[in-house]
């Protein structure tokens, strides 16, 4: 497998050269950038495999990367990286098309490995994200109250993609996962990439009621 | 007044004075303490000014409020003055000063107090005109300008005491709203029953004169130092501002002085060591993050949690400090933190801390999802795992003892551990009836 071309940003020029030192020999580099604007330009100029991107900036939100990058070059994926710990940012960053989350104190090899499942197509989920969508997609009301959607099968996980996500929260690996559920990993794959794809697409009143609820907290 | 059964025979009912000694107004004298006289914090009413006399001279605190107060009203007031003044000139006790010395030095005060004084004479001159007395007007101007600059320069705890005093009266809490509307309503009715009177009078105009001429006066000097009035109530409003900003302001470098500061120098003297360094870095990092995404200040986690999310973080926050790795906590939901809960809560710390102590692993997850039934809990470390079957009798206590506790309260605990594999502690307990009852309401 050819190495993945990356792209970084990040507005810590010090956290950028951790990450560069880190994925040296296993990734490109093709780039880097510290804010919105300069970013998006660079990206659309370079146009790598997957974009390392911080959910916070200066100059505005990570989705504004993705959703500006995305319209114009869908094949670009993003993989949010992020000391934050505020759901709702995370949540946003995912729904405006990053195919993951992990956390800033993730290892080298936990990262390139992360890299490659995003080049390759998959979604990655950390723990925390996991537990965030579990909450998200569990919070509130009885189904009766919730505005209706077009599509209800977004609306809600199926039995095995909780199984999943929650096994993810509990620390397994993908490879564990798939262990403990007897199923292969390439099932575990397509379930997490199932539920990347409702969070994306969810038009659920839940979802945003739930980001809102967090906020006030 | 009704007997009291309590009252042992011959101490209250016999005679008047111990009748009165049981409201606290003894007629004898006292030990008499010696020293300089001083307001008195114990037996404080206002000021402490009759709790001090009373102790320097021996006689009770409520003889001597009884003939404070009889003498401003048979004085028409006069003598509340010495009140007042006593309380602004005789230093509390256990300060340096007294509160007249700090308000020398407070400009705004003092502009405070003559704005007032000014709004007062002018009160008192309409209501001379008015054919009203004069008589009360000099004590209610001189204590009503003592007690703004008492209200200003008085010490951060005799302010306290003077803000609790004042809010049953309503001065400083917003009054419920029925009762200001109750207010506006009566309000409404005395103005409109005025106009009436006064309609009814118009065929007599000369009455009315007197009335134009007042009014004539309150417009005229309104003009003159209204503008002179308006400033002085701003600036009070802007200096009241201004200190807040730097209450917070303190406060905030106090917290971080806390937190982040001490973090710092200790990082500084164990810069050599790596393990005690990223051990610091991280639980600065998590209680910072706490505090500003989620509000919860620095140190609040010490006492008890409230929920199951806030008890996960406190595990989490303990076994990090304590055992320098890195705890993975995540939370699905939460409920509150009854017996059940902090049973479970309380394995969840002793498989945690286990997994610190004996995996090796420089990671533990910790998992806790709460349900609309139950509370499960997981804790999984990466480390070097056990055979369960293999444990020795006398290593059992963890297991035992956590499976006990849980099964006690209708909860189970389950253990999964191979040598190599690392362990994982699955613990989960149903919620309580009620619980559940108030989590649908």
């Amino acid at each position: 497998m050819s190495r993945p071309r990356v792209f970084l940003v990040d507005d810590h020029s010090m956290f950028r050269s951790g990450v560069r030192s880190e994925l040296a020999g296993a990734v490109d580099i093709v780039g880097e950038a510290a804010d919105v604007g300069p970013a998006v330009a660079q990206i659309a100029e370079s146009l790598p495999e997957v974009v390392l991107l911080d959910v916070h900036l200066p100059g505005g939100g990570g989705q504004d990367v993705v959703a500006a990058i995305k319209a114009e070059h869908p094949d670009v994926k993003f993989l949010a990286l992020s000391a934050s710990d505020a759901p709702e940012d995370v949540i946003a960053v995912i729904r405006a098309g990053a195919r993951g989350y992990v956390t800033k104190t993730i290892s080298g090899t936990e990262l390139i490995d992360a890299i490659g499942r995003v080049a390759a197509g998959d979604a990655v989920f950390s723990p925390r994200l996991a537990g965030f969508v579990l909450d998200a997609f569990s919070a509130g009301l009885p189904a009766g109250l919730d505005r209706p959607s077009f599509d209800p099968e977004l609306d809600q996980l199926t039995g095995r993609e909780r199984e999943v996500l929650r096994l993810i929260a509990r620390g397994y690996t993908y490879r564990e996962v798939a262990k403990e559920l007897f199923i292969s990993v390439k099932t575990v794959e397509s379930h997490v990439s199932s539920v990347l794809r409702k969070l994306q697409l969810s038009s659920r009143h839940q979802l945003t009621r739930w980001a809102a609820e967090r906020r006030l907290t | 007044m009704p007997s009291d059964p309590w009252e042992p025979p011959g101490t209250g009912q016999g005679h008047w004075t111990a009748r009165l000694e049981r409201h606290g107004i003894r007629l004898t004298r006292g030990p008499v303490s010696r020293g300089p006289l001083r307001r008195a914090h114990d037996g404080q009413l206002f000021g402490g000014v009759a709790a001090g006399l009373a102790m320097r001279t021996g006689f009770s605190v409520g003889l001597i409020r009884v003939a404070i107060v009889v003498l401003a009203l048979v004085s028409t007031g006069y003598l509340a003055m010495p009140y007042v003044l006593a309380w602004l000139f005789i230093p509390a006790d256990g300060a340096e000063s007294n509160i007249a010395s700090k308000a020398l030095t407070d400009k705004r005060g003092i502009g405070l107090a003559a704005g007032l004084t000014s709004v007062l004479v002018v009160v008192f001159v309409i209501a001379s005109a008015l054919n009203v007395s004069w008589l009360p007007a000099l004590p209610v101007i001189v204590c009503a300008a003592a007690l703004v600059l008492i209200s200003r320069n008085a010490s951060e705890d005799e302010l306290t005491y003077l803000r609790s005093l004042a809010d049953p009266a309503g001065l400083t809490s917003t009054a419920p709203r029925s009762r200001r509307v109750l207010r506006y309503a009566i309000g409404a009715l005395l103005i409109t029953a005025g106009l009436y009177a006064l309609l009814q009078g118009h065929e007599r105009l000369a009455l009315l004169r007197p009335l134009a001429g007042v009014m004539l006066l309150v417009g005229g000097i309104a003009l003159a130092l209204g503008p002179w009035w308006l400033r002085i109530a701003r600036e009070a409003v802007a200096e009241r501002q201004a200190r807040i900003r730097a209450e917070e302001r303190a406060e905030m470098a106090s917290r971080v002085h806390d937190s982040v500061l001490q973090t710092l120098a200790l990082i500084q003297r164990r810069a050599g060591d790596q393990q005690q360094v990223i051990q610091l870095a991280r639980a600065q990092e998590r209680e910072l993050r706490a505090w500003l995404f989620d509000g919860r200040p620095p140190g609040s986690m010490q006492g008890q949690a409230a929920t199951v999310a806030d008890g996960v973080r406190l595990i989490q926050q303990e076994v990090e400090s304590q055992h320098g790795l890195a705890v993975d906590a995540v939370t699905v939901g939460d409920c509150e933190l009854d017996d059940d809960m902090s049973a479970l809560l309380a394995a969840a710390r002793e498989a945690t801390v286990n997994a610190a102590k004996w995996s090796g692993a420089d990671t533990v997850s910790l998992f806790a999802e709460v349900e609309p039934d139950s509370v499960s809990i997981f804790v999984r470390d990466r480390g070097q795992g056990f055979d369960p079957a293999a444990v020795p009798a006398d290593r059992k206590g963890l297991a035992e003892s956590v499976r006990a506790r849980l099964a006690r309260r209708g909860g189970s605990a389950t253990i999964r551990s191979s040598p190599g594999e690392g362990t994982e502690v699955s613990l989960c307990m149903p919620r309580s009836a009620d619980d559940r009852m108030s989590r649908r309401s």
